[in-house]
C-alpha cells in the first residue's frame, strides 16, 4: 500500500526538540482551523496523490506557470513529434499545476480544458495518464470555479472507472472524490451521469488502492448536504450497502485504509437516517460489532497508528444504529448481544485515555446505548467486574455520570433480596461507589440507605462490609 | 484505568450473552438510547488524516526503471521502461479491442456494445423493427429506435457532452442503405477530433486487410487508422455474425 503519513524529517540532534514543538504547534493551529470550520459547517478536506518525497517537500516549491507557457505546454503535447516530449510537456504541466495561480491561469486560457480532455481520452495510453494527472491537481484546488473547470472530464472519468487499469482507476476516483465535495454543481451533474452505478460497480474490484480510492470518493458524496434526499436512497437501493459491510468484516482481509474509508461512508449513512432499519437487515450491527472486538484485540497487540481512525467510525455508527427502532424486530443474529463487545468497550477505552482523550466521551455514549434497553449488558458490567474502571473514569468525563446515576438506585434494590451472594456484592459496590463519587452517600441516606443496611446486620458474611458502609455514609 | 485483567481472555473467548441479573437501569433515570450531538473532535481527528495522508506515488519520469522491453501484443511495438507505463498501456490498448476493426474501448461494456451495433447483422435487422441502441450510462436500462435518439437521451437526461468521444457517428457507405442514412454508434478510442494528434504508435495497429476507406473525415497522415471504416450492410455480411471479442487474460 501506498499510504504515507507525513512524517517530521530527520534532523540534527539539537533541532529535533524546536522542530517537535514546531509541528506540535502547527498541528494545533490547523486542529483549531479545522474545528473553526467544522462549526461553521465548512469543513471540506481532499486527497492528494502526488510524487512529491516528503523528505524533499519542505524546499519544494511549485513553479508558476504564465497563460503563454501553459499554452505552449499544451500545445506540444498535443501536436509534439516525440513521443516523449509530449509526455514531458504533460508533465511540466502537471508540476506547475500544483500551485494555485497556476490553476487560475489554467482555467482563464480558453481552450485548455478542451484540449486536457482530448488528451485524457486519447490513444496515446501515457498521455492519458498524464493528462489525468493534471486534473488530479486542478481537482485539489479549493476554488469551486477550478473544479467546476473540470466538469467537461467528468463523463470520461465516470467512463474509465469500468476499465482495469488499476492505477488509473485510483487516480479517477480521487479526482472525482475531490470534485464531488467542492462543489454542488459537480454534484449535479455527476449523478444524472451515473456516478452511483459507475461506483457500485468499481466495488468490486480486487484492487486494495483502488478500494480506498472508491470509499474516499463516496465518503465525499454522502456527506453532501443534499445527500439524504437526492444521493443516499439510490445508494442505499445499490450493491453497494451489502460491499461496504463485506468490507468492514474483521479478518485476515481486513484493510485499515479501506476500512477506514467505508466506516465513515456508513457513517454518514447512518446519520442521515434514510433507512438504517435496511442496514441493520443486512446485519450491519453484528459487522459493527465483530469490527468492535477486531479493534480491541489490535490495540492490545501493537503500537499501530490509525486504529482510533477506525474506531471513532465504528462507535459513532454502532451507537446511531441502537436507537434505531428495528433493533428489536430483527433476528437474534442481527442483533447485539455479546458480551465481549463490552469488553472490548472497556478495552479501547482505556486505549483512548492514553492516546485519544478526545474519544472518550463517545465510547461511553456507545455504553450508554448498549445498557440501555439492555439488562444483559449490565449485568455484564457486575460479572466483568467493569464497574470500579467506570468509576474510574468519572473523573475524566461528565458522560460517566450519567451512566452512573442510575446505579445507586439498582444497588439499593437488590439490598432488599435475601441472597446473600449478590447483596455481598452490592456492598462492595457500593463502596466503591462512595469512594469515586462522594456525593453519592447523600442520595444514599435520602433514599433510606441506611435502613435497607439493617436487614443484613446480623449475617455473618455480611456483617464486616455492612459496618463498613454504615460508618462511610454517617461520616463520609 | 484499572481493567480487570481476565478481560483481556473474556475478549479472546466464547461468544456469550451475560444471564441478567436484577441489577438493572433504572428506566427513571432518564437516559435512554441517545443521539450524540457533539462530537467535534472525531470529525478533526478524521480531516487532519485526509489532508495529511499523502498517498505516495512514483510518477517522476526520471525514477529507477527497468530494462527496456517491447509490447508482446503481435503488431505492437511500443517499448517501456517501466512496468506501470505497460500496464497502462496494455489495458488503455489491448484489454477491450474489436477483433473486427481493432478499434480500442475503455471497457468491457463499451466493446460489447461497438460489436453489437457495428458488427452484428442480426442487430441491424432487429433495429428495423425495435427499439436497440442501450444507453451507454452504466445502470440505465432505456433502449432507442436510433443512435442518434441514444445520444439525445445522452446529453438531456444524463448531461453527457454532445461531442462525447464514445459516441461517435459512424457513416454508412454501403450500397442500398435501409434505416437513417448516418449511424451513431460507439465509437473506439483512435478518433481524435483534432487532426493534429497524429500518432506514430497507430502503424502498429494497422491491419492490412482493412481497406481505407476514403471518407470526408480522411485525415492527412497515411498511418492512421481511417477515422470511419464503413463496413455498410454489404460488408457486414461478411463477417459471422456471432460475437467475436478480443479476449485478453
Amino acid at each position: 500500500m501506498r499510504l504515507h503519513h507525513v512524517e517530521p524529517t530527520a534532523a540534527p540532534p539539537q533541532a529535533v526538540e524546536l522542530r517537535g514543538e514546531e509541528l506540535r504547534c502547527r498541528r494545533r493551529e490547523r486542529e483549531a482551523a479545522l474545528r473553526k470550520a467544522r462549526r461553521e459547517q465548512q469543513l471540506v478536506s481532499k486527497r492528494l496523490l502526488r510524487d512529491e518525497d516528503p523528505e524533499k517537500a519542505e524546499g519544494y516549491v511549485a513553479v508558476i506557470l504564465g497563460e503563454a507557457e501553459i499554452q505552449q505546454f499544451l500545445r506540444l503535447a498535443q501536436r509534439g513529434t516525440e513521443e516523449k516530449e509530449r509526455e514531458k510537456a504533460l508533465v511540466s504541466l502537471r508540476r506547475g499545476l500544483q500551485h494555485p495561480e497556476t490553476q487560475q491561469a489554467f482555467i482563464r486560457l480558453e481552450g485548455s480544458i478542451r484540449t486536457l480532455v482530448g488528451l485524457l481520452t486519447s490513444n496515446q495510453a501515457l498521455l492519458q495518464l498524464e493528462a489525468a494527472r493534471c486534473l488530479h491537481e486542478l481537482s485539489h484546488s479549493e476554488q469551486s470555479t477550478v473544479a467546476e473547470a473540470c466538469l467537461p472530464a467528468t463523463s470520461y472519468l465516470l467512463t474509465y472507472l469500468s476499465g482495469h487499469s488499476s492505477d488509473f482507476i485510483e487516480l479517477c476516483l480521487y479526482t472525482l472524490g475531490n470534485l464531488i465535495v467542492e462543489s454542488e454543481a459537480v454534484r449535479r451533474q455527476l449523478l444524472p451521469q451515473g456516478i452511483v452505478p459507475a461506483l457500485a460497480a468499481c466495488i468490486q474490484s480486487p484492487h486494495l488502492t483502488v478500494l480506498e480510492a472508491l470509499g474516499y470518493a463516496l465518503s465525499q458524496l454522502l456527506q453532501a448536504k443534499e445527500a439524504p434526499e437526492k444521493i443516499i436512497p439510490s445508494v442505499l437501493g445499490s450493491p453497494l450497502p451489502q460491499h461496504m459491510l463485506q468490507l468492514l468484516q474483521p479478518g485476515p482481509k481486513l484493510n485499515l485504509g479501506v476500512a477506514v474509508e467505508f466506516a465513515w461512508c456508513l457513517h454518514y449513512i447512518i446519520c442521515s437516517q434514510v433507512n438504517n432499519a435496511l442496514l441493520i437487515t443486512h446485519g450491519a450491527l453484528s459487522t459493527l460489532g465483530l469490527l468492535l472486538l477486531d479493534l480491541a484485540g489490535a490495540v492490545q497487540r501493537t503500537e499501530d497508528a490509525g486504529l482510533e481512525l477506525l474506531a471513532c467510525p465504528v462507535l459513532r455508527c454502532l451507537s446511531n444504529l441502537l436507537t434505531e427502532a428495528a433493533v428489536e424486530a430483527v433476528g437474534e443474529q442481527m442483533q447485539l448481544r455479546d458480551e465481549r463487545v463490552v469488553a472490548a468497550l472497556f478495552i479501547l477505552l482505556q486505549f483512548f485515555l492514553q492516546k485519544q482523550p478526545s474519544l472518550l466521551p463517545e465510547g461511553l455514549w456507545l455504553l450508554n446505548n448498549l445498557t440501555a434497553n439492555s439488562p444483559s449488558f449490565c449485568t455484564s458490567l457486575l460479572s466483568l467486574d467493569l464497574i470500579e474502571p467506570l468509576l474510574q473514569l468519572l473523573s475524566v468525563s461528565n458522560v460517566v455520570s450519567v451512566l452512573v446515576g442510575p446505579l445507586l438506585p439498582s444497588l439499593l434494590d437488590t439490598l432488599a433480596f435475601s441472597d446473600t451472594e449478590v447483596v455481598g456484592q452490592s456492598l462492595e459496590l457500593l463502596q466503591l461507589l462512595f469512594l469515586y463519587q462522594p456525593g453519592a452517600v447523600q442520595a444514599f441516606l435520602q433514599q433510606s440507605g441506611l435502613q435497607a443496611l439493617q436487614r443484613h446486620e446480623e449475617v455473618a458474611q455480611l456483617q464486616d462490609r455492612v459496618r463498613a458502609l454504615q460508618q462511610t455514609a454517617q461520616h463520609g | 484505568m484499572q481493567l480487570p485483567p481476565a478481560l483481556h481472555a473474556r475478549l479472546a473467548g466464547a461468544p456469550g450473552e451475560a444471564e441478567p441479573l436484577p441489577v438493572e437501569r433504572d428506566p427513571a433515570a432518564g437516559t435512554t438510547p441517545f443521539r450524540f450531538a457533539a462530537r467535534q473532535d472525531g470529525d478533526v481527528q478524521r480531516h487532519l488524516y485526509l489532508q495529511d495522508v499523502l498517498t505516495q506515488v512514483a510518477w517522476d519520469p526520471e525514477r529507477p526503471r527497468v530494462p527496456e522491453f517491447t509490447c508482446q501484443v503481435a503488431g505492437c511495438c511500443q517499448v517501456f521502461d517501466a512496468l506501470e507505463d505497460f500496464e497502462h498501456h496494455y489495458h488503455t490498448l489491448h484489454r477491450n479491442v474489436c477483433s473486427f476493426c481493432k478499434r480500442a474501448f475503455p471497457s468491457g461494456h463499451l466493446l460489447d456494445t461497438h460489436i453489437l451495433e457495428w458488427h452484428d447483422s442480426l442487430f441491424q435487422i432487429l433495429a428495423e423493427r425495435q427499439d436497440m441502441y442501450q444507453c451507454l450510462v452504466e445502470g440505465c436500462t432505456e433502449k432507442f429506435r436510433t443512435s442518434r435518439d441514444r445520444k439525445e437521451h445522452l446529453v438531456t437526461r444524463h448531461l453527457y457532452p454532445a461531442d462525447f468521444r464514445f459516441d461517435k457517428p459512424r457513416k454508412s457507405k454501403g450500397p442500398a442503405t435501409p434505416g437513417p442514412a448516418v449511424q451513431v454508434s460507439a465509437e473506439a478510442l483512435g478518433d481524435d477530433q483534432v487532426p493534429s494528434e497524429g500518432d506514430a504508435m497507430e502503424v502498429c495497429f494497422e491491419h492490412t486487410e482493412l481497406p481505407p476507406e476514403p471518407s470526408g473525415e480522411r485525415r492527412t497522415y497515411g498511418h492512421r487508422i481511417p477515422s470511419t471504416i464503413c463496413f455498410g450492410q454489404g460488408a457486414s455480411r461478411g463477417f459471422k455474425s456471432t460475437k467475436k471479442r478480443n479476449k485478453h487474460q
